[in-house]
């Protein structure tokens, strides 16, 4: 990553970058600080958007007058102090906050030169709050040498030689997609972006909208131009109020310069967004219902076909693509789809953006090429565990993916690739499992997930999740029979067959990739009634180590049935015949004197 | 009812409008008060039956006031992992409150979400539109505090 702004007339320039992930962090306090001390004669203050570095946050770029570029991280309000009157007071740069590895040189360095940015280019290094900043690397550019220079059958005959594919997890031809849309009769077409990214665990797509939101507009300009849309409609769910705000301002910005209106600069073509915000459910990824919502009904998914490309919004041809998909469309028109073609595997094509969670040691989100593995994301990229205990498994694509055992690890990066696992792509969320994760019990989570998503329309899905998760609470709960894996077997290859839309079809694949590769957890909670990653607390057994104890009391005091005896400052013991299991005085104890085995 | 009035004008009184309608509804009054209701379907082509599936269809509606600050405790993929079970419980110990549930002074109402999209600081709460991240449960005491002295210093 270079510089991509010019200087200005200010000699140093510094750069916050103020995401959802950097203001939890405290970046926004930083921002201010630095706001109130720097000089503005002396310093440029920009804020900018997300990194992916989210396991740095906060954290700042700081600019020098020659254009050396310095990260700090892990900031507060002393390293805020000591840049300013240090680095830039006395040109001496402040180790201490100097990105670098943890101990091993290379890790930083891996974490961003094995990353290849195509959607995520501009995010972190653009104020995503100004046009201006946008221009300056390039935006907008495509709208004006696409539109009235090119045919729109020229634009998704490029979309198709890309081989561009759905970044929201299905993976359909993102060019076959609008040519269905564009050869569909009717006068009134519309064009859908789907930043509903409700999959627990994945914000890829909160990255793009709120570092670069002019990004996706312009995918979308480009979308509506090929398929012959005037209307376009951005769908982000209501979690995410800063990219609400963001494409909010982004969109008046575009509209006030002539990228969206009537007759986009100066020419026929006419195209206008107006933002729909999420109401809180689910199932309304899910095109059909994500349509409904928008009309104003209940999220309730239909039959497809018709698809949505010839029947969609108000019985209207409708393309409806995710906002990475969106945001890689500028990319492939600057640099030509042979360039796109040439990245990744025959059947997976470009990019794709992760977002790195659990127990990773670089959390963040990252972009890196198809076909790379999964081994080369999570060690060399991730920096491998930040427990110190080895990674057991990594679980992609939300509640409809699947877990991988750590043994699948050479596995490449592509749709085809990970569906024969049992996985799939999904939309790029992927969580660290290490060996104290409990596959039931996360299949039991993502269970109670989809049981309380699922809309109730179609029966396999709003019973079978049901019973389902009854199932895996009761082999959680140590009360599982063997009787219970059969059936819960048989449940999950009927929903998977049988349910009305992706929701439902996919739910069973948490269970079924679980059992596939941990089938003996299973066993053991159901056979041995126990938890091998210690987890479930109704199945370990609980005892005071008495040579930690220091008689604080505060685990008797947090018993609810009276099973520990001990006074003040004695070592206290626990009658395990009485105990409830509830796990109360594992919490209460502030010096790991209670064991849970 | 001024303010549902105006909410009409601006996004109009098809059916289409209802979600819309109601969000700005409770943008305005903090949840979907019943006489903004049934004004909406007195003055437009929203029925009351669409009003009732769409209000109890999506998550973020309500029939009930809520207090002064919604916290969303997270409970995603990585939130779960990491222990989000233990920060919902300490919120619960501190404010004496269920999920769902208001605290007896109306400062805080207390709610789950399936995923806030701030995986990497996990486990992570929100309070309005403010995320905390890589909480531990002994911290929540002190976060809520900060909301719970600023409503001191502004009622004498």
């Amino acid at each position: 990553m270079k510089p991509t702004m010019a200087n200005g007339n200010s000699p140093w320039r510094i750069a916050v970058g103020l995401g959802s992930c950097g203001i939890a962090s405290g970046a926004q306090a930083i921002y201010d600080q630095l706001k109130q001390r720097a000089d503005p004669q002396r310093v440029r203050l920009e804020p900018t958007g997300c990194a992916g570095l989210c396991h740095q946050e906060p954290m700042l770029e700081l600019y020098s007058p020659a254009g050396d570029r310095f990260t700090y991280v892990h900031l507060d309000a002393a390293a805020v102090d000591q840049i300013l009157d240090q680095h830039i007071g006395s040109n001496t740069p402040v180790e201490k906050y100097l990105l670098r590895g943890d101990g091993r040189a290379d890790s930083v360095d891996k974490f961003l030169s094995k990353q290849q940015k195509i959607v995520l280019q501009n995010c972190g290094l653009i104020d995503p709050d100004s046009l201006e900043a946008s221009l300056a690397v390039g935006g907008y550019q495509t709208v004006r040498d696409t539109i009235g220079k090119l045919t729109p059958a020229e634009v998704i005959a490029i979309m198709t030689v890309s081989g561009l594919r759905g970044r929201g997890g299905a993976g359909f031809p993102t060019g076959v997609k609008w040519k269905f849309a564009a050869d569909a009769p009717g006068a009134q077409k519309y064009i859908i972006c789907n930043g509903d990214e409700g999959d627990p665990g994945a914000f890829m797509d909160r990255g793009v909208m709120e570092s670069d939101p002019h990004r996706v507009i312009e995918g979308m300009i480009i979308g509506g131009y090929a398929v012959g849309a005037s209307v376009g409609f951005l769908y982000v769910r209501a979690e995410y109020p800063l990219a609400l705000k963001r494409l909010g301002r982004a969109l008046e910005q575009a509209r006030a310069a002539g990228f969206l209106g009537r007759n986009i600069l100066g020419g026929e073509f006419s195209f206008d967004i107006s933002i729909r915000e999420g109401a809180g459910a689910f199932v309304c990824g899910e095109e059909t219902a994500l349509i409904q919502s928008i009309e104003g009904e209940r999220g309730s998914p239909r039959m497809r076909p018709p698809f949505p490309a010839q029947k969609g919004l108000w019985g209207c041809p409708t393309i409806i693509n995710n906002v990475e998909t969106f945001a890689n469309i500028p990319w492939i028109l600057q640099h030509g789809a042979a360039a796109f073609a040439g990245l990744g595997t025959a059947k997976s094509k470009g990019t794709k953006v992760f977002s790195l969670a659990g127990k990773i040691r670089n959390g963040g989100l990252v972009e890196v090429p198809m076909g790379i593995t999964l081994r080369e994301i999570l060690e060399d990229i991730g920096g491998g565990s930040s427990t110190g205990r080895p990674i057991k498994a990594v679980q992609t694509g939300g509640p409809s993916g699947g877990c991988i055992p750590a043994a699948q690890f050479g596995t490449r990066i592509d749709y085809e690739e990970l569906g024969q696992l049992g996985a799939i792509m999904g939309s790029g969320g992927m969580i660290v499992l290490d060996e104290t994760s409990c596959m039931v019990d996360l299949a039991r989570y993502f269970l109670s997930f989809t049981a309380n998503e699922s809309c109730g329309k179609c029966v396999p899905c709003r019973l079978g999740t049901q019973r389902m998760l009854e199932i895996l609470t009761r082999i959680t709960e140590g009360k599982g029979t063997e009787g219970d894996l059969l059936t819960l077997e048989e449940f999950a290859s009927s929903v998977k067959a049988t349910s009305l839309c992706g929701l439902g079809q996919t739910a069973p694949n948490p269970i079924l990739t679980t059992l596939r590769y941990y089938r003996h957890e299973y066993e053991a909670h159901v056979r041995d009634k126990k938890c091998p990653a210690h987890s479930c607390r109704a199945l370990l057994v609980y005892s005071i180590d008495a040579e930690t104890c220091t008689g604080c009391t505060l685990c008797a005091k947090a018993c609810p049935v009276q099973t520990i005896a001990g006074g003040p400052k004695k070592p206290h013991v626990l009658d395990y015949t009485r105990c409830i299991r509830c796990g109360a005085c594992l919490d209460a104890c502030h010096f790991g004197a209670v064991h849970a085995e | 009812m001024k303010e549902v009035a105006a909410i009409l004008e601006s996004q109009g009184t098809g059916r289409d409008a209802c979600v819309k309608v109601l969000q700005e509804i409770q943008a305005v009054f903090g949840y979907l008060p019943a006489e903004a209701l049934r004004y909406v379907t007195g003055h437009s082509q929203i029925t009351a039956r669409q009003i009732y599936g769409v209000a109890t269809f999506y998550d973020r509606f309500r029939f009930k006031p809520v207090g002064k600050h919604i916290i969303r405790t997270c409970h995603g993929t990585a939130c779960h992992v990491n222990g989000a079970n233990h920060i919902g419980h300490a919120v619960e110990e501190v404010l004496k409150i269920k999920p769902q549930e208001t605290t007896p002074d109306g400062l805080f109402t207390l709610e789950s979400a399936a995923c806030l999209g701030c995986c990497s600081l996990a486990p992570v709460m929100m309070i309005d539109d403010t995320a905390y991240g890589r909480l531990e449960p002994r911290k929540i005491k002190q976060i809520l505090r900060k909301y719970t002295q600023a409503a001191k210093a502004k009622t004498p």
